[in-house]
C-alpha cells in the first residue's frame, strides 16, 4: 500500500480537531499489485490552533463520528468508478454545477441556500472565486448501476492554473465549461490544452443556457473552430436552473473511461482502519484512527478501495509531518515514493513582514500553515532595516498574493505588512569579487532591495510571458494600444469566430502581474479574458526606484522598473499615494527617487481644521465610537517617520491606472 | 467560565478608584465650584422636543414633522419621564435645564413650565439655575418669547444660522434674515445677556469675504453669546444629495478652516472670548448647560432619541451609564406610558469609557482639562502619568499644538482646530495606560479569585452593589 501527500489543504473547520485528516486521491495508474497508492491532496487543521498537541484523544474523534452511516466500499469497483474535474474560465459557472451535481445525487440537499458549497474558504465566498481545488464524492444510479464519480472542483483564475493542473493530472476526463453567452476565453482554451495534453477525455459544456444573451449555436461553432471538437458532443445546460444537468452526470459516466486511475489505486489491496501507514519522507509511522469518503463533508467508511477518493486520519501530530509530495506506504510493505509534483513556479515575490516585530513568531507559525496549506507559495526568510524580519515569498500572481494576504488575516488573525511585488529579475555580474561570492555569474534577484548596482553587472534580464488575450473585435485597437503601452510585442492574431479575436503578445511579465488584468476587463466591458505562460527571459534596462515619504525612503515601494518607464512611472506612484495618504496634521511630501536623483514629487497639504462642531444633545456615544475606531485603524497604520500611511494604501498604490 | 474570572480579577481594580470618588465626591464638589465631581447628586437635564414644521435641508438629527397635534400626549411623558429619570437617578438638585429639538419653541409655553414644575418637584431646581430654550427666530416663535420667560425659561438659544435669505432657503429653514433680527431683538429684551445665536458657516457658495461681512453684520446686533458651527454634510439629508448630483458646491475644506479662524479673530476682536471649540461669550456669558457636557458631569435626557450619562443610584447602580431614550415619538410614548420611561439602550460605563469621554468633551474647551478635574475622575493616573513619556504626545507638544503643564492639558490655539487628528492619539496611550495597569493590578491581587470574596489588602473593596441586587454587578473593566 502506498499513499502519496500531494496537496494538504486548510479549511476552516467549525470544531477542533487535533488530528490531521487527509483527502486522498490517487494519481496513477497501476496494474495489478498488492500496494495501494494513494495521494493526500489536503488536510485540515483547527483554526488558529497555537500548537499541535501531541497528545490526542482519538477516541474522541472517533465516537463523534460513529453515528455517521457507514459506505461499503468494497461495493464498487473500478468499473463504476470516474473521476473527473470541472474547468472553465473564471466566472462561467463551475462552483454552481457542483452544486447542482452535489444535490442531483443527494450529496447535500437541494435548498436556494447551496451557493459555492465547495467554497469554503471565506476568501472564496468573499470574492466568489475557488482558489483551492475541492473534491466530492457522489454516488450516482445510472441504468440500475450505481457509480461513484469522484468531483474535483478547480480554480478559474488564472493565478491558479496549477491548481487546476494538479487536478486534472488525477481524472480521466473533465467538463470544460463556457458560458453560452461570453464564449471561449483565454482561460478556456489554457484548461484545454492542459487536459488535452493529459489525454483525458473532455466533454464540453455549455452553461448559463438560460441567460437572455445566450448563444449556444455560436459557442459550439467557436468550440469545433478552437478545440475540433464537433458541435454535436456539446450539452447545453443551465446550472442556475439545473436545465439538462443530470444529463452532464449520465455523459460523465457514458464517456469518461472507468477510474481505475483514483484515488487509491487498488493494486490487490486496500486501506482500513488501524492500519499502520508509514510516511516515506519522514520514516514515522502512524496508525489510521480513520477514513472516509468526502461528499463533500467527511464521510467515514471501514475501508477505502481501488479508484477511491476519501480521506485519512492519521495520528499526526504537527502539519509539518503532512508534507505536500510525500509518499505512505503499508508499514509491512516498503515502496519507492512515488514521484512528486513539479512544483509550481512563482511569478511575482513579495516581502511580508509582521506589523509588529513582536508577532514575528506568531506570524511564522501562521505562514508555515498556510505555505504547508498552499504549496504553491515559496518561502524564503529574509530581513530589512526598516521592516525587521520577515519573509520574501513567491505566488503564483496577484491575485493569489491577494488571497494568501486575507487568509493569514482571516484565518490566522495575522496583520502584516506586504510589500510591492516584483517579478524574478536575473543579473549577469561582471564584478569577479561578486561572482565569487555568489558562486555565479547569473544571479537572481527577488528583493529590490539585493539589486546589484549598473557597475557591477553585465546586462539585466527581466522575465518574459507569452499571453493569450480573446476579445471580441470591437476592442482590438484599445487592447493592442495597452498592450503597447505595456512593451508587449504582438507574435499572431486569429479570428476564432465572425466577432472574436485571439491575440498572442510577449510581455515582460513585470507589465502584467500587477493589474494587467483588472486593466484589460474594464477596458473591454469585461469581455476580454487573458492567460500567459511563462516565456523565459530577456535582456533589459532596468533600475531600481524608491518612493520617499518627507524624506524617508517606504521600502516596501521600492521597485524595479525599466528604464524608459521611470519617470511615468514614478509620477504615477506618486500621484496616487498622494490620494491614497490621508491628509496630516503636516506636510507631507511624496518623491520618487533613483539613487539620489529625485524624479518626481507630489505635496500632500497639511489639514488646517479638523474638530467637530458639536455633539447634538449631549449625544457623545456617536462621536466616541468614530473616535475610537479611528484610534483603532491607527493601530494599524504603518509609519514612515511620522508619517501614517493605511495599510492598504500600499497596494492600491502599485495598481497602475493606464489613460 | 474565563469570562467571569477575568472580571473577577479586575473588578476590584477599578472600583478602588470609583468607590473612592464617591466617598469623598461631597467634599470636592464644594472645593470645585460649578465643575460638577462625576458622582454627585446634581445633573443637568436635556429635554429632547422632536417636532419641527418643517424638514432643514442639511438636519439628520432626530426630528419629525407632527401628523396631528399630541403635544397634551407628549408633555404627559415628557413629564412622567423626568419623574422617573430624577428618581432613578436620586439627583437631589437639577443645576441647568436645556430645551433642545426638534423645534422646542413650537411647544406651549406651558408645556414648559409643566416640565419645570416636575423637575421641581422631584429635584432641587434653584432660581438662578439656567434654563435654555432653543428658539427658531419665526414669527410665531417670537411672539411666544415672553410667555416662555414666565414659564421659567432664562436663556434663549436662537437658531439664526444665516443672516442671508438666499441661504436660508437652501438650507430649509422656515425664517427670513427679517424675521431672524426681530426675534433676536424681542429675546434680548427680555432676557438681556442670556441670548445665544446659532450660526452656520460653510455653506454652500459661501465665500470668506461674505462670511466675514456677515459674522459682522451679526455681531453689531447680537447678544453676548454665538455658537459657531461648520455645515456637516450629513448622509441622508437632502443638501447631501444636491451636492453628490453637483447641483450645489459647499467650500473646500481648505476655505472652511479659514473661515472659521477668521471667525475666531473677529470675535476675539469683539470681545467674544473663545471658551470651546464651536462657542464664544463675552462678559462672562458661557452656557453652563453646555459646559456640564464638556466637564463630563451627569446628564439626564428626556424626550424621543434623549442621551444621558448618570449612575442609576435609584435601581442600585454604581457606575454611570450611558442612556439613550427610544428614537421614534410614537414608540418613545407608547413605552413612557406603559414603563414610565423610554430608555432603549443602556451602556455602563467602564472606567477606561469614562476616562475617555472626559478627555474627549474636555479638550474642547479652551482651558482645556485640569489635573484637579481629571483627578475627580482618575485619582490614581494623572495626565503626566499617562502622556508624558509618549513621543507622539511630545510631538505634539513640540509643534505646538498641545500643551501638557502645571494646569493641566490642553490644545493650543492653533490645536483646537485639529483636535480630532490629535485625540486618536491620546485614547492610544489613555487605553494603553489604563490596560497595563489593570493588567499589573490582576498580577499583584494574585491572580483568580471569586467574585464578591475580596482579595486581602484590597481594603476599599466592597461588594459592588450594596442593596444586593444581582442584576446590578460592579463597573466593568
Amino acid at each position: 500500500m502506498q499513499l502519496s501527500l500531494i496537496k494538504p489543504q486548510g479549511c476552516a473547520t467549525p470544531f477542533l480537531r487535533h488530528l490531521l485528516d487527509f483527502r486522498v486521491y490517487q494519481t496513477r495508474q497501476r496494474s495489478q499489485s498488492c500496494n495501494i497508492a494513494c495521494t493526500v491532496i489536503r488536510h485540515r487543521w483547527m483554526k488558529r490552533a497555537p500548537v499541535f498537541c501531541t497528545h490526542i484523544t482519538t477516541n474522541k474523534m472517533i465516537s463523534t463520528q460513529a453515528d455517521k452511516e457507514s459506505i461499503d466500499m468494497s461495493k464498487f469497483p473500478v468499473e463504476r468508478i470516474r473521476n473527473f474535474s470541472i474547468i472553465a474560465h473564471i466566472d462561467h459557472g463551475k462552483s454552481t454545477l457542483a452544486d447542482r451535481l452535489l444535490e442531483i445525487t443527494g450529496a447535500i440537499t437541494t435548498t436556494d441556500k447551496n451557493k459555492q458549497v465547495l467554497d469554503k474558504l471565506q476568501v472564496e465566498r468573499e470574492r466568489g472565486i475557488t482558489v483551492k481545488a475541492q473534491t466530492a464524492s457522489l454516488f450516482y444510479k445510472y441504468q440500475g448501476q450505481t457509480y461513484l464519480l469522484n468531483l474535483i472542483d478547480t480554480p478559474g483564475h488564472v493565478d491558479f492554473s496549477y491548481e487546476v493542473s494538479r487536478s486534472i493530472s488525477a481524472c480521466q476526463g473533465v467538463l470544460l465549461i463556457v458560458d453560452a453567452n461570453q464564449g471561449i476565453q483565454a482561460q478556456t482554451v489554457a484548461n484545454f490544452y492542459l487536459a488535452f495534453e493529459a489525454q483525458l477525455t473532455i466533454i464540453p459544456v455549455i452553461n448559463k443556457i438560460d441567460l437572455k444573451n445566450a448563444d449556444p449555436e455560436r459557442v459550439e461553432k467557436q468550440i469545433e473552430k478552437v478545440f475540433d471538437i464537433p458541435t454535436e458532443e456539446c450539452i447545453r445546460i443551465s446550472a442556475k436552473l439545473g436545465t439538462n444537468v443530470e444529463q452532464v452526470l449520465q455523459e460523465v459516466v457514458k464517456r469518461l473511461p472507468p477510474g481505475v486511475v483514483a484515488n487509491i489505486a487498488l493494486f490487490g489491496g486496500y486501506l482500513s482502519k488501524g492500519d499502520r501507514i508509514v510516511s516515506a519522507y519522514l520514516g514515522k509511522s502512524y496508525e489510521v484512527n480513520e477514513l472516509g469518503l468526502l461528499r463533500p463533508d467527511e464521510h467515514p467508511t471501514d475501508r477505502l478501495y481501488a479508484g477511491q477518493v476519501g480521506y485519512v486520519i492519521a495520528g499526526m501530530k504537527e502539519v509539518k509531518e503532512a508534507q505536500i509530495g510525500d509518499t505512505l506506504y503499508h508499514q509491512k510493505h516498503p515502496v519507492e515514493a512515488l514521484p512528486g509534483f513539479k512544483p509550481a513556479k512563482a511569478m511575482v515575490f513579495a516581502g511580508m513582514y509582521p506589523m509588529d516585530q513582536a508577532d514575528y513568531s506568531a506570524l511564522r507559525s501562521a505562514m508555515e500553515k498556510l505555505t504547508l496549506n498552499d504549496s504553491s507559495v515559496t518561502v524564503q526568510r529574509d530581513s530589512s532595516l526598516a521592516l525587521g524580519a520577515g519573509w520574501r515569498l513567491g505566488f503564483l500572481g496577484l491575485l493569489h498574493m491577494e488571497v494568501f494576504n486575507q487568509r493569514l488575516e482571516q484565518e490566522y488573525n495575522a496583520s502584516v505588512i506586504v510589500t510591492a511585488p516584483t517579478v524574478p529579475y536575473k543579473a549577469i555580474l561582471s564584478s569577479a569579487k561578486l561572482i565569487k561570492e555568489h558562486g555565479k555569474e547569473e544571479i537572481t534577484i527577488v528583493n529590490p532591495a539585493q539589486f546589484p548596482d549598473r557597475s557591477v553587472v553585465k546586462e539585466y534580464l527581466e522575465p518574459m510571458v507569452m499571453g493569450t488575450i480573446i476579445t471580441p473585435d470591437d476592442y482590438t485597437g484599445k487592447i493592442m494600444s495597452i498592450c503597447l503601452n505595456r512593451r508587449g510585442v504582438q507574435k499572431n492574431m486569429v479570428y476564432i469566430d465572425d466577432h472574436r479575436v485571439m491575440m498572442k503578445y510577449l510581455f515582460p511579465l513585470n507589465e502584467i502581474v500587477v493589474d494587467f488584468y483588472d486593466l484589460l476587463k474594464s477596458m473591454s466591458s469585461g469581455y476580454a479574458s487573458f492567460d500567459y505562460e511563462d516565456a523565459g527571459y530577456q535582456a533589459a534596462h532596468v533600475i531600481k526606484m524608491d518612493i520617499l515619504l518627507n524624506g524617508k525612503p517606504v521600502e516596501e515601494l521600492t521597485t524595479i522598473v525599466h528604464k524608459d518607464r521611470a519617470y511615468s512611472a514614478g509620477k504615477a506612484m506618486c500621484e496616487r499615494l498622494q490620494d491614497a495618504i490621508p491628509r496630516q496634521m503636516f506636510e507631507i511630501a511624496v518623491q520618487a527617487a533613483i539613487g539620489s536623483k529625485v524624479i518626481a514629487r507630489e505635496t500632500i497639504k497639511a489639514y488646517k481644521k479638523n474638530v467637530l462642531a458639536k455633539c447634538y444633545g449631549g449625544d457623545i456615544t456617536r462621536k466616541m465610537k468614530l473616535l475610537k475606531k479611528q484610534a483603532e485603524g491607527k493601530k494599524k497604520m504603518r509609519y514612515i517617520g511620522t508619517v501614517q500611511v493605511p495599510k492598504d494604501a500600499f497596494i492600491n498604490v502599485l495598481k497602475r491606472k493606464d489613460k | 467560565m474565563l469570562k467571569a474570572f477575568l472580571t473577577a480579577a479586575r473588578g476590584p481594580t477599578v472600583c478602588l478608584g470609583r468607590c473612592f470618588s464617591s466617598e469623598v465626591s461631597g467634599a470636592v464638589s464644594k472645593l470645585a465650584g460649578f465643575s460638577s465631581p462625576p458622582f454627585s447628586t446634581e445633573a443637568s437635564l436635556y429635554v429632547h422636543w422632536p417636532y419641527c414644521l418643517k424638514r432643514c435641508s442639511y438636519c439628520n438629527f432626530n426630528k419629525y414633522i407632527p401628523r396631528s397635534d399630541n403635544q397634551d400626549v407628549m408633555l404627559e411623558c415628557l413629564q412622567r419621564e423626568t419623574e422617573t429619570l430624577l428618581k432613578l437617578s436620586q439627583v437631589s438638585r437639577i443645576t441647568s435645564v436645556f430645551f433642545g429639538g426638534g423645534t422646542p419653541s413650537l411647544a406651549h409655553p406651558a408645556a414648559i413650565a409643566a416640565v419645570l414644575e416636575t423637575v421641581a418637584r422631584h429635584a432641587g431646581l434653584s432660581e438662578e439655575a439656567e434654563v435654555t430654550l432653543e428658539v427658531n427666530p419665526t414669527p410665531i416663535g417670537s411672539s411666544k418669547l415672553e410667555n416662555f420667560l414666565h414659564a421659567g425659561v432664562n436663556r434663549f438659544s436662537i437658531g439664526v444660522q444665516s443672516l442671508r435669505d438666499d441661504d436660508l432657503k437652501v438650507l430649509g429653514r422656515d425664517h427670513n434674515t427679517q424675521h431672524a433680527l426681530q426675534t433676536i431683538a424681542e429675546a434680548r429684551r427680555l432676557c438681556p445677556g442670556r441670548v445665544s445665536v446659532d450660526v452656520m458657516f460653510g455653506r454652500p457658495g459661501q465665500s470668506v469675504a461674505s462670511w466675514e461681512l456677515e459674522l459682522d453684520e451679526l455681531l453689531s446686533v447680537c447678544d453676548d453669546h454665538v455658537s459657531l458651527y461648520q455645515l456637516t454634510l450629513e448622509r441622508g439629508t437632502q443638501l447631501f444629495s444636491q451636492v453628490q448630483k453637483g447641483q450645489l458646491s459647499v467650500p473646500s475644506d481648505d476655505i472652511t478652516a479659514v473661515m472659521y479662524e477668521s471667525a475666531r479673530r473677529i470675535l476675539q476682536n469683539r470681545g467674544y472670548l473663545q471658551y470651546e471649540v464651536s462657542n464664544f461669550a463675552r462678559n462672562g456669558a458661557i452656557s453652563k448647560h453646555n459646559m456640564s457636557y464638556w466637564k463630563a458631569s451627569q446628564y439626564l435626557g428626556v424626550g424621543p432619541g434623549a442621551h444621558g450619562r448618570f449612575v442609576p443610584h435609584g435601581e442600585g447602580g454604581v457606575c454611570r451609564e450611558a442612556r439613550t431614550q427610544t428614537l421614534e415619538p410614537d414608540v418613545w410614548v407608547r413605552e413612557v406610558q406603559q414603563r414610565g420611561h423610554g430608555t432603549r439602550r443602556r451602556i455602563p460605563l467602564t472606567h477606561l469609557g469614562l476616562l475617555e469621554e472626559v478627555l474627549v468633551m474636555g479638550l474642547r474647551l479652551i482651558d482645556g482639562i485640569t489635573h484637579q478635574h481629571w483627578q475627580l475622575f482618575s485619582p490614581r493616573a494623572d495626565l503626566h502619568q499617562i502622556l508624558s513619556s509618549s513621543s507622539e504626545v511630545q510631538d505634539l507638544q513640540q509643534t505646538g499644538l498641545l500643551i501638557l503643564d502645571d494646569r493641566g492639558l490642553r490644545c493650543s490655539w492653533q490645536g483646537l482646530a485639529l483636535m480630532d487628528s490629535m485625540l486618536p492619539t491620546l485614547l492610544l496611550e489613555l487605553e494603553a495606560h489604563i490596560t497595563q495597569g489593570l493588567q499589573q493590578q490582576a498580577r499583584v491581587s494574585g491572580g483568580p479569585h471569586h467574585p464578591g470574596a475580596p482579595a486581602a489588602g484590597q481594603g476599599v473593596w466592597r461588594p459592588t452593589s450594596p442593596r444586593g441586587s444581582s442584576s446590578r454587578p460592579g463597573c466593568p473593566a
